[in-house]
């Protein structure tokens, strides 16, 4: 197994206000990782360290080896970064499948494409249509983001960043909202993915999280608590105190 | 080439091959414009007008209705086109009508890069007032820049050589110019068309709706919006270099702030980021201040102000707009639920 992306000491302080203290983390490829930890512990900040909204006030960040602390978003993205959003990021004025169809164009480089037009590119309208179906979203392809239920618009969400075919899935809660009928949907499309991706996943609703991972981070105050498997870290008392005996009444 | 792909059956998926299909009324506009020439031949100034306004609202279309860049000082490029095209006639370096416009979109394209890489860094009322400063400062350099642009007064007598050598340019009765502005429109809206409907657009309507996402998918956001900027910069140029042989003088209106809010009160009006709302806005301004001001010669811009407020208020799609909410409308009382 190798390691895909690692962090090292990385913090981040915004003024007076750590939000993440010297962070050692390593995701391997393949991994089904979980991070979870109380609200405000700062999951979704040391996301967006990895993934380059946020740069770290120190430390480093690698990915296979390569340091890519203060590399640009996109060029992340270009290396095989990829995330969703806590809360939805879509083009709400487009259809479900013109949201999914400018994700792969950005991929496959069509999107520079000025002069042929962009109906004409089947390999992109294909491939969406297929990653639609997986998410069963296809009966929706036609319809606007803004008249589409919520639970809908989150398998949306998913449906764009699993168009970037990313090495490293970063998904920041992405069965919040989604009726429980349906949020199988998701570890579903989870499944079905090439076995060497490594996959990071925060939540808060604990049947998913140790249904879904293999290993399990606790994160409180914006520092490892800690880390383990979901076996050990369900039998944590430490993590039990401070998390999932909240976790019970949240 | 391999064999055409089967159809799709999904309702999504044919909307988006079917997207940049040619609708059987689209050539409706056109045959309106034809039809004008030859039904009121002495208003073809008011024609000429017309048409230039739709180019240079197409041209806004492009920056402000796809890529959603807010912009108050779009009227920079139309002057700079204009000055281009007067400048280059008047001090006798160049005059010959359509090389004459490429010029004007160069010169043109050219401020609207270099103004891009600097302002499109910015986004919202940051980017409104920049936008409104570069205009003011190249009207300011139109105004102070005497000797070749004749300041404050302008250039006057402008000589245009017939076109193609054969058919000429007559002040008083603007036939030619009409059918010629009506041509170079017709090229300059099928590659806009084309351009919208191209991956590129899709992309720029992306940036539009959601920037932060098109940062996480990995799009140049920055690259992709200059881009867009200067190529429309370049189509407003050209509106400038035809209204200033379409009126054979410059002056310091083309580059003003009644120009760059006049176009922007027209697209919205019209409708933003539909491609025809340009066309639909021009007709609706131009008309209703035509009569209006005949009504009201003193109060006329109140009738203009109040259909604008409606429109804010109950119709953000503009007049193209009203279609769809009507349709909605319609749609709900047949289907209570």
């Amino acid at each position: 197994m190798t390691t895909l992306l690692e962090t090292r000491s990385v913090s981040k302080n915004f003024g007076a206000l750590a939000a993440s203290t010297d962070i050692n983390f390593k995701l391997e490829s393949g991994a089904r990782h979980a991070l979870i930890g109380p609200n405000g512990a700062g999951k979704t900040t040391f996301i967006n360290l990895l993934t380059g909204v946020l740069l770290p006030s120190s430390g480093t960040v690698l990915l296979k080896g390569r340091d890519i602390t203060t590399m640009e978003q996109a060029q992340r993205v270009k290396l095989g970064i990829a995330r969703t959003f806590q809360i939805n990021r879509l083009f709400r004025g487009l259809s479900v499948l013109e949201n999914v169809y400018i994700s792969i164009a950005e991929r496959v480089g069509a999107a520079s494409q000025m002069l042929a037009p962009a109906g004409t590119r089947r390999d992109v309208i294909d491939e969406a249509m297929a990653l639609l179906e997986t998410l069963k979203l296809a009966n929706d392809a036609h319809r606007t983001i803004a008249g589409l239920p919520y639970g809908r618009q989150r398998l949306v969400e998913l449906a764009i960043t699993l168009g970037q075919k990313p090495e490293v899935l970063l998904l920041d809660e992405p069965a919040a909202g989604v009726p429980s009928a349906e949020s199988h949907i998701i570890l579903d499309a989870i499944d079905a993915l090439p076995k060497s991706i490594g996959v990071l996943i925060i939540d808060h609703d604990m049947d998913l999280v140790f249904r879904f991972a293999q290993r399990i981070t606790v994160l409180v105050r914006g520092a490892i608590f800690a880390e383990g498997t979901p076996k050990e870290i369900g039998a944590n008392p430490d993590v039990r105190a401070v998390y999932l005996g909240q976790a019970a009444h949240v | 080439m391999s064999a055409p792909a089967p159809a799709y059956e999904n309702p999504g998926a044919q909307a988006l091959t079917g997207r940049h299909r040619l609708r059987l009324w689209e050539p409706l506009p056109w045959l309106l414009a034809l039809a004008f020439y030859f039904l009121f031949p002495r208003h073809l100034g008011f024609g000429t007008e017309l048409l230039i306004t739709v180019l240079f609202a197409l041209s806004l279309d492009l920056a402000l209705g796809y890529a959603g860049i807010v912009t108050l000082g779009h009227a920079a490029f139309f002057g700079a086109g204009a000055y281009t095209v007067g400048m280059l006639a008047h001090h006798g370096i160049w005059n010959e009508p359509i090389t004459s416009l490429f010029a004007a979109a160069a010169v043109a394209a050219a401020i609207g890069f270099a103004s891009g890489l600097v302002l499109l860094r910015t986004t919202g009322l940051t980017l409104l007032m920049l936008t409104l400063c570069t205009m003011a400062l190249l009207e300011e350099a139109a105004n102070l820049g005497h000797d070749w642009t004749g300041g404050f007064d302008g250039l006057t007598g402008i000589t245009i050589p017939p076109l193609f050598g054969l058919f000429e340019f007559n002040p008083l009765f603007p036939k030619v110019q009409y059918l010629y502005i009506l041509g170079v429109l017709l090229v300059c809206f099928v590659f806009v068309r084309t351009l919208v409907y191209s991956p590129f657009g899709q992309s720029l309507t992306g940036i539009r709706e959601n920037t932060l996402r098109m940062h996480a998918v990995g799009a140049p956001v920055r690259t992709r919006l200059i881009v867009c900027y200067t190529i429309s910069a370049a189509v407003a140029g050209v509106a400038g270099g035809l209204w200033a042989q379409a009126n054979a003088y410059v002056n310091l209106s083309t580059l003003g702030l009644d120009r760059a809010a006049t176009v922007l009160i027209i697209l919205v009006l019209g409708g933003y980021g539909r491609l025809y709302g340009a066309f639909v806005g021009a007709v609706a301004y131009m008309v209703l201040a035509h009569f209006l001001s005949k009504l009201y010669p003193t109060a006329w811009q109140l009738g203009l102000g109040l259909m604008l407020v409606i429109i804010a208020l109950f119709f953000r799609g503009g007049i193209l707009g009203m279609g769809d909410v009507i349709t909605n409308w319609l749609r709900k009382l047949r289907a209570p639920s």
